[in-house]
This record gives structure tokens, C-alpha cells and sequence, in this order.
């Protein structure tokens, strides 16, 4: 026993430890469902804002949704939007502080349906912001009801025996259609289930910062998401169910690139 | 040497937004106030102050723009009119209870719904009750003259700032809409170095994150924030009551009228005076706070008050929450857009008070 206690002695020091919370989180218990995607989407972001060393430059806004005290968990100045406008507060800062970072979180009931007009707009007038866009096919804080992203036949509070596209409509894509608009310069679609997309997702979160010092338009990252509670199943089944439905529907990939559709919309 | 113009009510507004210093107006065209949009636009005051201007694309986001952007510390602005000004509730509830100043202009016409583009003071109640959801209250200034259209904006901001809160500027289209001059305060630079102790700058190593929000799930922490609020709308209630009297002293009628309703009644005044009946005019500036210790102290020396107001008899309310039952209170009033004459007026007071 002695002896094994020695040997964790040695071995977690200073100059072994490979991973290091970014201090940029604050250590308030996250109230996300274990398993969601929130938790490593926050942690991603507010690494890229350490490492870019730009934390007393950029002012972040909260939506309404699970994410709405994103400002108790994120260590930087943030502003909480209501229901679907973080687009248009996000627009009235950077106009303000045209230096500054600037950037919003929003879920797809958020952006997808309550504020599809400020997502459009604000994308159009290629504001110089970032929007990160967690789809997880449903509105998830207020018990799972059908949100713009359910998959044709997904059954969620409200369409408790499936979407039926013929009543409902059909589930909307906001990342490519906002692809089209000349106003977007960098638009892509991640995930965060695995550790090669977290990597990959903290590559686009990096360059939607670094972006913004062009001055050359908004980037839109869709983060597709999975919610283990609202879907009622557990996270590992979740995230299979994700992988196989909910990517099937929303490929992961960049979409656009320096202002250049590089994939077919 | 006095800078003296001939200008509309809206135009004036919009040219002293730029002279007061503000750093960013957003808005949204609706009739009849869309000149504010159009001059500032025209004058293109980022070459002159640096002042921002854009054109939203509805009135919710404009309001959630001036929301993010009064976030920042700056002076920032939006006008519209009835139906816009409904749309911006949502917003203004979120500005008053995070606590941020700003600046908003109502050019009222008649209601309900799309109404008319006529000038009406029917969004009396919304303006003076706070307008949107909560239990909120909001400054409200109401101008009555292309002059105080401009003075006002100086007077908003101080007051938006002092209190941190929205303040509304309660116009009509009669007011913004007509021309009269309009001495022009000076150029007034934008404020450089102001308080960012609160704002959304960035968070910096010396300081705790700035959060601006107004939610909170703790109802005990919640209450204690309303709490706050309303010591604040009490100590507004004791010191920003603003109001013109006018021939009250000798008067044993008054006429009680904001707006464009009380320029039509100061020729009423005159009309009654020639005809030697003792007639003054209260005119209310503030209609939040409402000055309703004056209306009080004139109830018990007049035999009657007469409301003239431009819509259904919304004022009247508060006149009667003041005068306590002291003298009789009549109204006379138009909707819909119609305007009465100062004659019209004056034969309302002879009628409604049974005066030979």
C-alpha cells in the first residue's frame, strides 16, 4: 500500500500532467445531464480563449435554454439574451466594440426557430461575430418538446408518435442555408462525442476567433449534439443514436472556408 | 451665436442624438416617425461623431441591439412607433431588469392593431406601466414641442444613466411630424472615458466577470432584486417629477393635458380668458413619474379639471388617483386620429362643468 502510494507520488507531478482545466472555467459544478455536449463545447471554447490570450477582449452571450447561466461555468464578460436574439445583442456589442471578440451560444430552438430572423440577418450583414449553434434536435430545457432540427419521425414530447413531416414540416438546416449567404466566411458542422471530433471541433472554434480580427464575416459552427435526458436514453445510447441518425441528417464537415462554399449545399 | 433651425419634431430628435453624443442608434422604419431613421442616415454622423446607425431588420432585433449595445456603457438609442413599439416590450423588460440605460423614442399613433398612422396618445397606459412583462416602471417623457423633441434626448440620457434604467420619450405624430424652429444645443463629444466598473468590456485580471442578465431562479435573491428596483422607481416618484403650469394660480378650472393635446389646450387657456373664465393648463412632462402631489395641491383650490387627451381618457386615471375626490374631474377626448380644436375644446369645459 505504502509502496503504491509512493509510486502516484511520483507520478503526478508538475511537469507530468498532461491535461490542465483551462482557468477560464470557473469551478462551479456544471448543471448540464452527464453525458451532454455542453460541458466539452464550453471547455473547447474557453480553451481557445486562453490559448489566444484574449480573454479581456471578448464578451460572450447566453441564450435561453440548458445553457442560459453558460455565464456561471464561463470566467469571461457575458451578456444573457432572450429567447432566439443573441444575434442582434451580439450586433449591438461588436458595433460598439468593433475590436473586440465577440460571440454566441445558442441552441437549435433558439436559432433554428424563435430567432431564425436574427440568425439570418445577422449573417447576412456578415457581422464580424462568431455564432456556435448546439443542435441536439430538440428543446431540451423545457422538457423535450419538437424543435426545427427533429429528425421526420423523431418522437419528442410534442410529437410523441414521431415527427410527421406532412403536419409538422421538414427538419431545417440552418448551417447550410446560412452557407448560401455572402455575409458568412467560415460555416462547418462538428460534434463533440467522441475525442477526434472534440480535436476537430476545437480546430473550427479556433479559427472562428481568429476570424474575426479579418473583419470579413460572421462564422457559424453547428456543434450537433446529443440530449441523453430528452431523448430518454442513456449517453452512450444517445450518442450511437446520434451517430447513426442525427449525422446521417447533418454530415459533419466544413462547409464553407474563407468565404468559399467548399461543399455543395 | 444661437444655432436656431426650422425642423421637423422627428428630425430635431434625431440631430440632437448626434449633438447629445450618443454613440449608437438602431431603429426600424415605421410611420410616422421614420424621419429619425432617414435623417440620421442622411447626416451619416459616423463621419461626424462616430456615432453608429443601422437599420435592424424588425424592431425586435433593434431593441435587442440597443439591449447588447447599452450593455457596453455607451449611449444608445431606438424609436418607432405604437405597433413597433409593442414588439420592443419584450426588450425593454430585459433592459429594465438587468439595469441598462438607454434611450427610446415613441411617436404614438392610433391604435389597436396596425391603428392609423394619425397621431394619437393611446399608448399612454404601456409607457407609463412599464409596457412589457414584470413589475418594472420606466421614466417617461412627453415633449410638446419640437424644442423639447430635441432637449429631451440631453435630458433622456442624463436620466437613463443616472437611474440606470430605459426612458422613454412619449412623442405623437402631430409632434414629430410638424415643423417648427428649434434652438440647438451645441455639439457635445461622445464620452470617451466613462464608467465601465459594470459593463462588458472583457473580463480583465483585476476585476471579477461582468455579467448583465436578469435572470435568477432564487426567489429570495429575485425578490431582493425587486426590492431594489422599486426603491429606485420611488426614488424617481420623489425627485424627477417635471410638469409647466401655466395661469394656475388665479384659475378655478384647469385643464390637464400632455403632448400635442396641451399646445391645443394653451390656445384653449387664451379663448377662456377672453371670455374672462379663469382657466389654467397643468401639463404633465414626466407622465412617470406623474405629478400628482401639484395635481393634488390645485384639486383643492379649482371647481373642476378637465382632462383633454387624445385617446379613450388614459391620463385620467392618474388625475383621479391624485385629485382624491377633491373637485370634479371630467375628460374631453378624440381617438382614432382626430384632433380636437382649441374652440372644441373650450365649449367641452363650458359644458362638462355646466359654466353659463
Amino acid at each position: 500500500m505504502e509502496k503504491e502510494n509512493l509510486r502516484l507520488d511520483e507520478i503526478i507531478r508538475e511537469e507530468n500532467i498532461v491535461f490542465h482545466k483551462t482557468s477560464l472555467l470557473t469551478d462551479k459544478v456544471f448543471s448540464y445531464c452527464p453525458g451532454c455536449g455542453h460541458g466539452v463545447v464550453h471547455r473547447v471554447i474557453m480553451e481557445i480563449i486562453e490559448e489566444l490570450g484574449i480573454q479581456s477582449d471578448t464578451i460572450g452571450i447566453s441564450p435561453v435554454g440548458c445553457s442560459v447561466f453558460a455565464y456561471d461555468f464561463m470566467n469571461i464578460d457575458m451578456q444573457q439574451a432572450a429567447h432566439g436574439r443573441a444575434p442582434a445583442v451580439a450586433t449591438g456589442i461588436k458595433r460598439c466594440w468593433p475590436e473586440k471578440y465577440v460571440f454566441t451560444y445558442q441552441g437549435d430552438g433558439d436559432l433554428a426557430a424563435i430567432g431564425t430572423s436574427e440568425t439570418i440577418h445577422a449573417c447576412n450583414r456578415g457581422e464580424n461575430i462568431a455564432i456556435f449553434f448546439i443542435n441536439n434536435g430538440i428543446y431540451g430545457m423545457t422538457g423535450g418538446q419538437m424543435a426545427p432540427t427533429t429528425l421526420s419521425g423523431m418522437k419528442s414530447s410534442t410529437t410523441p408518435y414521431g415527427r410527421d413531416t406532412m403536419l409538422m414540416g421538414n427538419p431545417i438546416k440552418m448551417t447550410e442555408l446560412v452557407a448560401t449567404l455572402p455575409g458568412t466566411y467560415f460555416v462547418t458542422r462538428q460534434a463533440v462525442h467522441t475525442a477526434l471530433y472534440v480535436r476537430k471541433f476545437k480546430k473550427a472554434a479556433r479559427m472562428a476567433f481568429e476570424n474575426q480580427k479579418l473583419k470579413k464575416g460572421l462564422s457559424f459552427i453547428e456543434v450537433v449534439s446529443n440530449c441523453n435526458s430528452g431523448w430518454k436514453m442513456s449517453p452512450l445510447q444517445a450518442n450511437r443514436w446520434m451517430e447513426e441518425n442525427m449525422l446521417a441528417f447533418y454530415p459533419p464537415g466544413d462547409i464553407k472556408i474563407n468565404g468559399e462554399l467548399i461543399k455543395k449545399t | 451665436m444661437a444655432d436656431i433651425k426650422l425642423m421637423k419634431g422627428n428630425e430635431a430628435f434625431a440631430e440632437a442624438a448626434i449633438r447629445a453624443g450618443c454613440d449608437a442608434y438602431f431603429g426600424y422604419p415605421i410611420t410616422p416617425q421614420s424621419e429619425v431613421l432617414e435623417y440620421l442616415t442622411a447626416q451619416e454622423p459616423h463621419k461626424r461623431t462616430g456615432m453608429i446607425v443601422l437599420q435592424a431588420e424588425s424592431e425586435i432585433a433593434a431593441i435587442n441591439m440597443v439591449y447588447g449595445a447599452a450593455g457596453t456603457g455607451k449611449r444608445v438609442m431606438t424609436s418607432s412607433s405604437g405597433p413597433g413599439i409593442s414588439l420592443k416590450q419584450e426588450g425593454i423588460s430585459y433592459m429594465a431588469g438587468s439595469e441598462l440605460p438607454c434611450l427610446i423614442l415613441n411617436v404614438m399613433r392610433g391604435g389597436p392593431g396596425l391603428g392609423t398612422i394619425q397621431p394619437s396618445q393611446s399608448d399612454y397606459f404601456q409607457a407609463t406601466r412599464g409596457g412589457g412583462h414584470g413589475d418594472y416602471y420606466t421614466p417617461v417623457l412627453a415633449p410638446a414641442s419640437v424644442q423639447e423633441m430635441a432637449d429631451f434626448v440631453r435630458l433622456g440620457f442624463e436620466l437613463a444613466f443616472k437611474y440606470r434604467n430605459p426612458v422613454v420619450i412619449l412623442s405623437d405624430g402631430i409632434i414629430g411630424q410638424m415643423m417648427e424652429k428649434v434652438e440647438l444645443f451645441p455639439q457635445q463629444p461622445r464620452a470617451v472615458e466613462f464608467d465601465q466598473s459594470w459593463v462588458t468590456t472583457g473580463k480583465t485580471p483585476d476585476r471579477e466577470r461582468n455579467i448583465i442578465t436578469s435572470v435568477d431562479l432564487d426567489s429570495a435573491r429575485q425578490e431582493r432584486h425587486n426590492q431594489d428596483l422599486q426603491k429606485k422607481y420611488q426614488n424617481m416618484r420623489e425627485h424627477e417629477v417635471r410638469f409647466e403650469s401655466i395661469n394656475c394660480d388665479d384659475a378655478d378650472y384647469i385643464f390637464i393635458a400632455f403632448g400635442s393635446a396641451s399646445r391645443i389646450c394653451q390656445k384653449s387657456v387664451k379663448i377662456a380668458r377672453e371670455k374672462g373664465i379663469k382657466v389654467g393648463l397643468l401639463r404633465p412632462v414626466t407622465l412617470f413619474p406623474f405629478p400628482a402631489k401639484e395635481i393634488k395641491k390645485l384639486s383643492k383650490q379649482v371647481k373642476g379639471m378637465l382632462c383633454v387627451e387624445l385617446n379613450a381618457g388614459q391620463m385620467i386615471e392618474d388625475v383621479r388617483l391624485a385629485v382624491e375626490n377633491n373637485t370634479l374631474v371630467a375628460l374631453h377626448n378624440r381617438m382614432g386620429g382626430m384632433v380636437p380644436t382649441p374652440e372644441e375644446v373650450y365649449h367641452a369645459l363650458l359644458q362638462k362643468f355646466s359654466i353659463e
